[in-house]
């Protein structure tokens, strides 16, 4: 009985927990209601209603009173929370390997991109390869196991990389030692792509036959499952994005091609730094673009890049992201600053080019019924900031991700003080457990 | 001085020789830690023909027995160091010399099976003559599970007694599992060079040995009309194994490990487990059926750093409370066991066992992860790990309680042969060097 009551307290006490209200803050929604002064209602960690709310008994009450609100910033281009190498290098098609694999929720990396309002990321394999790895999509759910960090429902994705990168392998590099990797050209990466699009081909035809001999009855023996082509199969068959990391039109409209010609669509373009000469043909092929916001020159093959390419695709209709492509979560903590320079090049609206970080990326990433925005029935993925988030001045104050505070700035700064003291504590611990020094020479 | 050399030498040979001894042997007057029962205060263990013939407080010993006054002296089970390279010899030296083994051929996919032996067993690599088996009889060790540890697939452990003379006379089980290790390729070799790589192989392996299996299988029920499988011993290897081992240290790779092992549906162990005091590593490992093995080989600050480089309060903390981790573990109730991780020479494993009772975990615990704990996990507690009736005959007798800075390690029993320590490291030293002169 007793331990009924108490179990009875507790359900009460969790169920009061799970009622957030932020109050009366600015709110760029990105969403149907524009940006607007009120507050929203968090319950059970969806956003449950947005303007005048009434305030339930114990909910937990933010006042953001003076402050600002936007959806989760998502990331549609990162390498954090990877442990080990983030490139299988040593072949030109690794579609066998994955990244969710290898999440490491401890990555301080995470809680970087977290301190900057981001609560999504995309995190892909590195661009050395043609085909490169399996990605997958996480939230910034800092502090959970890799199984906690993983975005349920999100579509994985395959990594694909034209020019430079992938074809660097195949030349002579100083200090390597091992025969070279084909291809060593733009014409070998996409034969290299070809061919193993021939091979998933033929590897789906065996399959489709044995399922159909299976559903006729039949007991044939079936083919052996490939890791390397059961990902690209499943690009054929729509269940895999691939996310397809390029630089120039040439090798955009190159990839487009082969989309075409084996039947599936790029999800996104990533990079793509001369997009903005060929949005039309980008917009027809139904691909997004995740771009940076104006970086430029620090190859050969970004020396046409321009800081109005995301304006001008979106201007024609491409459905265009800024990313980080960070390994560190350093500029993906001020994708908030990289959407606001959106406005400085190309004369974007504010909340046109704060979609470039929110809903624009969910849609990319096929989440947007989940994220992006703030709507009713969407996650409670909410950032607040001091200040006009497009400013580079606004700092994040408190993060929320399905309705659960992960970062809270007050927070970290009162609880830095009590990790050095540990530190302090470890450090001498340590020095006391050591031996006293040896003594030299004869005795 | 001669006559001290004489002497000095001779013992040397009597403990490498391990002369025959009479068929029984009786320890009576002697504390009794059965491990598997109460300890027994004041009793008789008899050996006979290498098995344990009887043990308890009323047993006399056999009129044909050698008989040991046990007084003062505590038997314990022979202790069992659960994942060893004992007796592999070390890898030639890389370089210049000539010796070194041909680089392997590059690999360019799971195909080429890259830095896989797993056909290979531990017992056919040993060399019974490694003086590593010697230090570990001084510290009370009379087992080790040893495995072939190179690459990805190492190879298969095999359960060996370390009393030779004869590797036919050592090995109890010749296949114990597959040691797996994350081990990318070195930069040039080939696929895999990346953490997820490694992964991605191990996975494709377990694929197509059920693949094989199932090839096999059919070709075996009807030849007629269908092409014979390929022969693959990497497959046939892994077939082999009864189980997996898999590297977790931090309790993110025991999370990831356990859902490997699962994945992979195949019976799994850990070892490392330098996280094993993490509130998660438990977490993860609870209701898991999953046994870890926890390396003595505690980590240490590095030797020589640069003192302006101050570790990260995780490194730092890891340092503190990874001896931590066995006390942890048996609070939680993971089955858990030792592994001596390279460590080969007897006072740094009595040190290492002595850190985790100075860490919390009880002398009782400890001899048991370091016996019977290590026999349930390779699934040989039907034959080792405890003193009991039938049971093979080895034995650690010691002054005083064992792990304890004072104790002495008497003798130890292995296959009911008896080995006895040879005196203080500081007087073969002396011996060593008047040789010299």
């Amino acid at each position: 009985m007793r331990t009924r009551l108490l179990l009875g307290i507790l359900a009460v006490a969790a169920l009061h927990a799970q009622v957030t209200v932020i109050k009366n803050a600015t709110i760029m929604t990105e969403g149907a209601k524009g940006t607007m002064k009120g507050s929203i209602l968090v319950r059970d960690g969806k956003i449950a209603e947005i303007g005048d709310v009434m305030v339930p008994e114990g909910a937990t009450v933010i006042d953001a009173n003076g402050q600002w609100v936007i959806p989760g910033i998502i990331d549609c281009h990162t390498h954090i929370a990877v442990d080990g190498n983030m490139n299988e290098s040593s072949v030109s098609v690794s579609s066998m390997v994955n990244v969710k694999d290898v999440i490491n929720p401890e990555d301080i990396s995470i809680y970087r991109a977290l301190a900057g309002g981001v609560t999504v990321g995309n995190v892909l394999h590195g661009s050395a390869n043609s085909i490169g790895g399996q990605t997958v999509v996480i939230k910034m759910r800092w502090g959970q196991d890799a199984d906690g960090l993983i975005f349920q429902g999100a579509k994985p994705g395959l990594k694909f990389a034209l020019g430079e990168n992938p074809k660097r392998s195949g030349n002579p590099q100083p200090g390597s030692n091992g025969p070279l990797r084909y291809p060593a050209t733009r014409m070998g990466v996409e034969d290299t792509i070809r061919e193993a699009l021939n091979q998933a081909v033929a590897y789906k035809a065996e399959w489709d036959k044995y399922d159909a001999a299976v559903q006729a009855g039949q007991h044939p023996l079936p083919p052996r499952k490939d890791l390397k082509l059961e990902a690209l199969k499943e690009v054929l068959e729509g269940k895999r994005y691939v996310h397809a990391h390029c630089y120039r039109a040439d090798e955009i409209l190159m990839l487009l091609r082969i989309a075409d010609d084996y039947h599936f669509k790029i999800r996104t373009l990533q990079h793509v730094m001369e997009g903005y000469k060929v949005a039309k043909e980008i917009v027809a092929s139904g691909a997004g673009a995740s771009t940076f916001s104006d970086w430029f020159g620090y190859k050969m093959e970004v020396f046409d890049a321009i800081p109005y390419n995301a304006a001008i695709m979106h201007d024609k209709g491409v459905l265009v992201s800024l990313n980080s492509d960070s390994e560190n979560g350093e500029l993906m903590g001020r994708l908030n600053t990289e959407a606001a320079k959106a406005i400085k090049y190309g004369g974007l609206s504010r909340e046109d080019a704060l979609a470039m970080v929110t809903i624009n990326p969910a849609k990319q990433l096929g989440v947007d019924d989940r994220v992006g925005s703030i709507e009713v029935g969407k996650d409670a993925d909410i950032v607040i900031y001091d200040k006009d988030p497009l400013s580079e001045f606004a700092k994040v104050q408190k993060v929320l991700i399905d309705g659960h505070k992960y970062f809270d700035r007050d927070q970290d700064i009162s609880g830095r003080k009590a990790m050095e003291a540990e530190k302090e504590k470890l450090l001498e611990m340590e020095k006391q457990d050591q031996p006293p020094a040896r003594r030299g020479g004869a005795q | 001085m001669i006559k001290k050399l004489l002497s000095a030498l001779f013992l040397f040979a009597a403990i490498a020789a391990a002369q025959p001894e009479p068929t029984a042997v009786a320890i009576r007057n002697a504390k009794i830690v059965t491990v598997s029962g109460p300890v027994i205060a004041n009793g008789t263990v008899v050996l006979r023909d290498g098995l344990i013939e009887s043990v308890g407080e009323n047993v006399s010993p056999p009129a044909d027995a050698m008989v040991i006054d046990g007084e003062g002296l505590t038997v314990y089970p022979g202790l069992i160091d659960a994942l060893s390279t004992w007796g592999i010899p070390a890898a030639p030296p890389a370089g210049r010399g000539g010796t070194a083994a041909p680089p392997e051929p590059h690999s360019w996919g799971p195909e080429d099976r890259p830095a896989t032996t797993s056909w290979i067993k531990a017992a056919d690599l040993i060399q019974p003559n490694d003086r590593r088996f010697e230090s570990a009889r001084e510290a009370g060790f009379t087992t080790a599970a040893v495995f072939p540890t190179r690459g990805i697939f190492g190879g298969q452990g095999s359960l060996i007694d370390l009393g030779g003379p004869k590797i036919a006379d050592m090995v109890v089980v010749p296949s114990l599992g597959q040691y797996i290790a994350m081990h990318t390729m070195p930069p040039g070799a080939g696929f895999p060079v990346a953490l997820m790589g490694v992964i991605a192989y191990v996975r494709q392996i377990y694929l197509d040995a059920d693949y094989y299996t199932m090839l096999k299988a059919a070709y075996d029920r009807d030849p007629r009309g269908m092409k014979r499988p390929e022969y693959d011993r990497a497959l046939e290897g892994v077939l082999e194994s009864k189980r997996i081992l898999l590297p977790a240290n931090r309790w993110v790779e025991v999370e990831r490990m356990v859902r490997f092992g699962a994945e992979l549906k195949q019976p799994t162990i850990l070892y490392g487990m330098r996280e094993g005091f993490d509130a998660r590593s438990v977490d993860h490992l609870k209701g898991k059926n999953t046994p870890v093995l926890v390396s003595l080989k505690w980590p240490e600050p590095p030797r020589d750093a640069d003192p302006d480089d101050v570790d990260t309060l995780q490194v730092l903390e890891d340092r503190a409370k990874a001896p931590t981790a066995p006390a942890v573990l048996q609070q939680a109730g993971i089955p858990f066991a030792f592994y001596s991780d390279g460590i080969d020479q007897t006072r740094d494993l009595d040190r290492a066992v002595k850190k985790a009772i100075d860490n919390g975990l009880s002398r009782d615990a400890a001899v048991r992860a370091l016996t019977l704990s290590a026999a349930e996990i390779y699934g040989v507690a039907d034959r080792l790990g405890s003193i009991e009736k039938g049971k093979i005959a080895n034995l650690v007798v010691t002054r005083g309680e064992i792990f304890d800075d004072r104790t002495k390690v008497e003798m130890v029993f292995i296959d009911g042969i008896k080995h006895t320590p040879a005196p203080p490291a500081a007087g073969r030293g002396r011996v060593a060097t008047e040789n010299r002169k």
